[in-house]
């Protein structure tokens, strides 16, 4: 136990003295590096502009309300592609993660050596870029529409959907596994029967889960040009139609909301 | 003697819904909603049939991506994206604690855990291109609007998963903590922390992970990073330097997800 002398006393610390310093030298150098990043972003930044956001921010508040009630109409075409863009994207993603999964699991990879970094790969491109940068590229090269909004989602969730997945096959029981192969079954089968049913409720959370997620992705994806509600946000905020604005931001809130209570009552269902 | 007739029924694993109508309603329910959704994407063939040699352009650039030649864009875009992914996460992680502690039931008042609670809905529930449009059109260009961005979506994430460890702690801790006569503050600092404390270091090396990941968006509508430079290299099609940007972007994210891992295997 570390103990210091203190005026004869002695008193009980929590970590020795070393140990202490270092830990302080880490804080010392954590500081120092916030405050240079800090230095660097205010040096951009016209501090102007800054003090005065808030009668800029009310300024745009006061534009925003009251919202275009009669806009909505114009909003059903655009909401209902953002939850096809979703759907449709996270479908498909599951169709292509599913053997990326197998593929990177330890536990049923057919080469360790060879097709898991591989399988990672995938996996890690996939997940580090955003749905986003997925839909500029995909925008430039298959052109402007739902098409490109939904590859692009696709491709985003294949890395979220697989990463999740291989870690549930890699934590299956394996003793169940074992008994259907002592029964005599073939590789095929040990999938169907041994693997399969135990990751099934894992599978259906992560994918509620991801289009959850996809729904939220999908309603920017009109930015760049990728369909759904996102272009309507786009035009209207270059046409500053401010009180749109506030329509479609509602409208997307509502989208959000279903989702959650979709995938919650999935997810209850489910567990 | 003959063998008793074996019963030659293949046995089926149980449907997944018992109710048969019901199963077959959803069935056919998903299926025209399929239909319909399939039926409403409009692909242009032509336009995509012409797009591939882009696209293939585009892949060939990976085998053979441009670093040279906008080296200077790519590496000031770089660090000013690391740059606010550390200001972020930062000042986001000092935000979140507090509206964390607010927003755990277990140690928080009503009105104070419903204010939490509505802050983490509100982050949540706006993609984070969203809020950077509003924060670059109220506070201007530059990263400062990126960095407001990234802490405010933050909060939503680390607040949210904060709250929900504490409301799962193990309550004789901070009980024990308590009969030693310990004020709030001490309870905070000797009862709750040292349980949240492994979960929440790891939390948040996974949002500077995140962060640095959305850095490179919140540059699309001009609020700073290695995305305006993105941007650019997209729009003139120049599709190998966009694609050393992106590969620096996944570089920096392997990196960085392999040295979480191990901060995260130490700390838990």
């Amino acid at each position: 136990m570390p103990l210091v002398e203190r005026a004869g006393l002695k008193v009980w610390q929590r970590r020795e003295r070393g140990k202490q310093l270092a830990i302080w030298f880490g804080w010392l150098c954590g500081t120092a590096l916030f405050v240079y990043a800090w230095q660097i972003v205010s040096e951009a930044t016209t501090w102007a502009f800054f003090w005065d956001a808030p009668r800029i921010a009310g300024d745009i508040g006061g534009r925003m309300i009251p919202p275009r009630w009669s806009y909505v109409t114009r909003i059903w075409q655009p909401l209902w592609d953002t939850i096809n863009i979703a759907t449709l994207g996270t479908m498909f993603a599951i169709v292509m993660a599913v053997p990326v999964a197998f593929l990177a699991a330890r536990n049923t990879t057919p080469s360790k050596t060879f097709v898991r970094p591989i399988a990672l790969l995938i996996i890690v491109s996939s997940r580090s870029i955003n749905s986003l940068i997925w839909a500029l590229l995909l925008v430039s090269i298959i052109g402007p529409g739902i098409l490109a909004g939904t590859v692009a989602i696709s491709l985003r969730s294949i890395g979220f959907v697989a990463k999740l997945l291989y870690e549930a096959i890699e934590e299956i029981d394996k003793d169940q596994v074992e008994a259907i192969t002592a029964t005599g079954a073939g590789r095929g089968q040990v999938m169907a029967f041994g693997i399969v049913p135990q990751i099934l409720p894992a599978f259906a959370g992560i994918s509620v889960f991801r289009w959850d997620i996809n729904i939220r992705e999908s309603t920017v994806l009109g930015l760049v040009g990728a369909g759904g509600i996102g272009m309507q946000l786009q035009g209207s905020l270059n046409t500053l139609a401010w009180p749109q604005v506030s329509i479609i931001l509602i409208a997307i809130l509502l989208a959000v909301l279903f989702s959650e209570w979709v995938s919650a009552k999935v997810r209850h269902a489910i567990i | 003697m003959t063998a008793a007739p074996f019963d030659a029924r293949r046995w089926r694993p149980p449907p997944l819904i018992k109710n048969a109508r019901l199963r077959w309603g959803l069935g056919l329910g998903i299926a025209i909603y399929l239909a319909a959704a399939i039926g409403g994407l409009q692909v242009n063939w032509l336009r995509v049939y012409e797009g591939l040699d882009r696209g293939w352009a585009f892949f060939q650039a990976f085998t053979d991506p441009d670093f040279v030649s906008r080296w200077n864009d790519i590496r000031d875009g770089m660090i000013e994206s690391l740059i606010m992914t550390v200001t972020s996460t930062v000042i986001g992680i000092a935000i979140s604690v507090p509206i964390g502690l607010g927003a755990a039931r277990n140690i928080a008042p009503l009105p104070v855990y419903l204010t939490c609670r509505m802050i983490i809905a509100l982050s949540r529930s706006f993609q984070e291109i969203i809020i950077a449009i509003f924060f670059v059109a109220i506070f201007g260009f530059g990263p400062l609007a990126g960095v407001l961005t990234l802490s405010f979506a933050t909060i939503g994430f680390l607040s949210k998963l904060l709250a929900e460890d504490i409301e799962a702690l193990d309550k004789s801790q901070a009980e024990a903590v308590r009969a030693t006569g310990a004020r709030w503050l001490q309870l905070m600092n000797y009862g709750v922390q040292p349980q949240v404390m492994p979960r929440l270091i790891g939390l948040s090396l996974y949002r500077l992970d995140i962060n640095f990941r959305e850095s490179a968006v919140v540059g699309l509508v001009g609020a700073g990073g290695i995305g305006a430079t993105l941007n650019t290299a997209f729009d003139r099609y120049e599709f190998d330097t966009a694609a050393a940007i992106l590969l620096s972007i996944i570089g920096i994210v392997m990196i960085a997800e392999y040295t979480s891992g191990l901060i995260r295997a130490r700390v838990q």
